[in-house]
């Protein structure tokens, strides 16, 4: 074996052992075989039958897990509680959903080529921010740099002021509740509280035809997989391990020679980087984007979405953006007033009985019975 | 244990022929590497601290040399840990000078710079990574290239894992190597701390109460060690328990609301009247 061969060898192992390869493996199985082959080959009507219903809901959901596992990453794993973190995956979506927009180009009910907000605005040429938005590669650009440049200045600025704890988190609040602020206005540019919606193309491609559902689906799946093995990655690598001791210790860390600001700086813009593409994936499969996924309570979600999985585990991200988001899915048809209140109870449960989350369920329970 | 002090030893300090002094000054302040040449590792002058009223530290005066142990002690309050803080970076001196080596300036550095220039410090309370493994503590202290890029792809060599190994013998925890950190005893957690200190390889060593909460064999240990320690590194110790003191020290320094009372041989320190008075006294 060569000396590569041999790296990725032992990258290999360091990641996952057997039964964690083996489990990915049966993920992977059911997001690229099964559902392509029940959504698109099996027909309507078959017991085995796949609707666009579930291909769009997994596929939401599983943006998601990109955003609870970026959040797992500097929460679970550096200490540092972002109650912002909805805000880069707004952003993202917002630079990709400026694509979409372009892509519908005179389809729309004004038949102007321009989006229709702009066209009942009056307005009769492209703001600033749209420069070259009908080019995908700078939209894709734009999906990693505006989270990511935000991210790092706002970070670098609170972290050098050693802004900690519940003060850091309620400046990130605050942070995505401006945004939300700034969002809503129609003069800022990205269509006031309608947002982006009606898309009809991507790359030229009808986006609502399955085939294209299924083109996301399968991406965002690979995304997730590929986010998952990155985490992984990195909280195994003596990287990881010192994000850990800042968060149990950031006092010896320091006087160990780190210095705690890069450390933070890099895996907070990583995250937010890691939200922006998970917003971009999220916006064309579920049709729309508008301010209001920059509300604080949105963030909050995430928040919760880690904590009901368990936090350090990167696994617990995305089992418990799965089961939040599965159960929100099916009370706000089955019982919607009562969602908020399910979503409160779910999170006081988990902090009394369930400190280390669903996946620490089961440690939790052998200690006990040990 | 001989080869272990071998590998921490520290570089004799440069020949200076140069005479160009001035140039040579700011090259060693811009490269951060202190300068021991006139044998002095840590001068503390006239420094004030002061929190809402209340003067930790009134112009508090010392140095110490290199290779020196020095035993700083002192009534609850003196100043002891203030002092270390102001020395580490963590609290800022309201006036005074604080030079490590004659060329490095304290007072303008960060915690992290201080560290990597070659001040350790164990804390009062041991400080430790508490969910980590004892191997990976001393992992991460280890004496390395500590940027964010070299931490992403590091790889332990076989010669660090020799010196992490070696680390683990001498402060005896190399049966609990892959225990994790928060489970071990309260000696062993002083221990540990003590030995990340030494994978750091620091010049000058900071120790704040090393010995509290350690069984006699312990402290007995720990003795030896620090002898054993001093004249290759320099050791600043602050500890109440006396006959530890007694045991390991050469030069006491006595700390009194802020300041130094009184300095010299214990045995004098011992019968000195005024020591007395401030240790029972009113």
């Amino acid at each position: 074996m060569g000396p590569i061969a041999d790296r990725i060898a032992s990258a290999i192992a360091r990641l996952y052992g057997a039964r964690g390869w083996s489990t990915l493996a049966a993920f992977a199985l059911v997001l690229f075989v099964m559902f392509p082959l029940c959504n698109l080959v099996v027909p309507p009507g078959n017991p085995f039958y796949l609707s666009a219903y579930w291909v769009t809901l997994v596929g939401k959901i599983m943006c998601y897990a990109i955003v609870a596992l970026a959040m797992d990453l500097v929460w679970g794993y550096t200490g540092i509680l972002s109650l912002g973190h909805g805000l880069f995956f707004a952003l993202g979506g917002y630079a990709f959903g400026m694509y979409l927009m372009r892509q519908i180009g005179s389809d729309g009910q004004y038949r102007a080529n321009m989006p229709d907000f702009m066209v009942f605005l009056d307005w009769n040429e492209f703001p600033w921010q749209w420069w070259n938005s009908d080019q995908f590669w700078w939209c894709a650009l734009l999906v990693v740099l505006v989270p990511g440049l935000l991210a790092y200045v706002f970070g670098y600025f609170a972290f050098r002021s050693r802004i900690k704890g519940v003060y850091f988190s309620i400046i990130t609040q605050a942070l995505t509740y401006a945004a939300m602020l700034l969002f809503f206005r129609n003069n800022t540019g990205f269509g006031g509280n309608n947002g982006f919606t009606d898309f009809k193309r991507i790359l030229g491609i009808p986006i609502t035809i399955p085939e294209t559902r299924m083109a996301l689906f399968a991406i965002t799946g690979a995304t997730l997989i590929a986010a998952l093995l990155l985490g992984r990655y990195i909280v195994t690598s003596k990287f990881g391990r010192i994000l850990a001791a800042i968060r149990d210790a950031e006092q010896r860390i320091m006087f160990c020679g780190y210095d705690p600001i890069q450390y933070k700086l890099f895996i907070w813009t990583l995250s937010a980087v890691m939200c922006g593409i998970a917003g971009a994936l999220y916006v064309p499969q579920v049709g729309i984007i508008n301010p209001g996924e920059m509300s604080p309570a949105n963030s909050i979600e995430i928040a919760i979405w880690v904590a009901v999985g368990g936090r350090g585990t990167l696994v617990g991200a995305i089992v418990g953006a799965g089961l939040v988001n599965g159960a929100k899915s099916f009370f706000t048809q089955a019982f919607p007033e009562y969602w908020l209140y399910v979503l409160g109870l779910i999170f006081i449960l988990v902090t009394l009985f369930m400190p280390k989350g669903v996946v620490g369920l089961w440690s939790q329970w052998k200690n006990r019975s040990a | 244990m001989v080869a272990m002090e071998e590998s921490l030893g520290i570089e004799p300090a440069p020949e200076r022929p140069s005479v160009d002094a001035a140039a040579d000054f700011t090259r060693a302040i811009e490269h951060g590497r202190p300068d021991f040449a006139h044998g002095v590792i840590l001068y503390l002058d006239d420094i004030s601290v002061s929190f809402d009223g209340f003067q930790a530290l009134n112009k508090l005066s010392l140095a110490i040399d290199v290779g020196e142990l020095r035993c700083i002690i002192g009534p609850n309050g003196a100043g002891k840990t203030t002092m270390m803080d102001v020395i580490t970076g963590k609290t800022r001196a309201d006036s005074g000078t604080a030079f490590f080596g004659q060329n490095v300036d304290l007072r303008e550095m960060s915690e992290t710079e201080i560290a990597r220039a070659g001040i350790g410090r164990k804390f009062q309370k041991p400080t430790i990574f508490e969910n980590h493994t004892v191997f990976e503590n001393l992992e991460l202290s280890m004496k390395a290239d500590k940027r964010v890029r070299t931490a992403l792809f590091a790889k332990l060599a076989s010669d660090e894992r020799d010196r992490i190994a070696e680390t683990l013998r001498l402060i005896r925890l190399d049966d609990a190597a892959d225990n994790v950190a928060g489970l071990l005893s309260h000696g062993q957690k002083q221990w540990l701390e003590i030995g990340m200190l030494l994978m750091q390889e620091p010049k000058l060593l900071l120790l704040d109460e090393p010995v509290a909460g350690m069984s006699d064999d312990e402290t007995e240990r720990t003795a030896e060690l620090f002898v054993s320690l001093a004249g290759k590194h320099s050791l600043v110790v602050v500890e109440h328990d006396m006959a530890f003191v007694a045991r390991i020290a050469r030069t006491v320094t006595v700390l009194h609301e802020g300041s130094v009372l009184a300095e010299g041989p214990m045995d004098r320190m011992q019968n000195d009247p005024r020591v007395i008075e401030v240790y029972l006294g009113r």
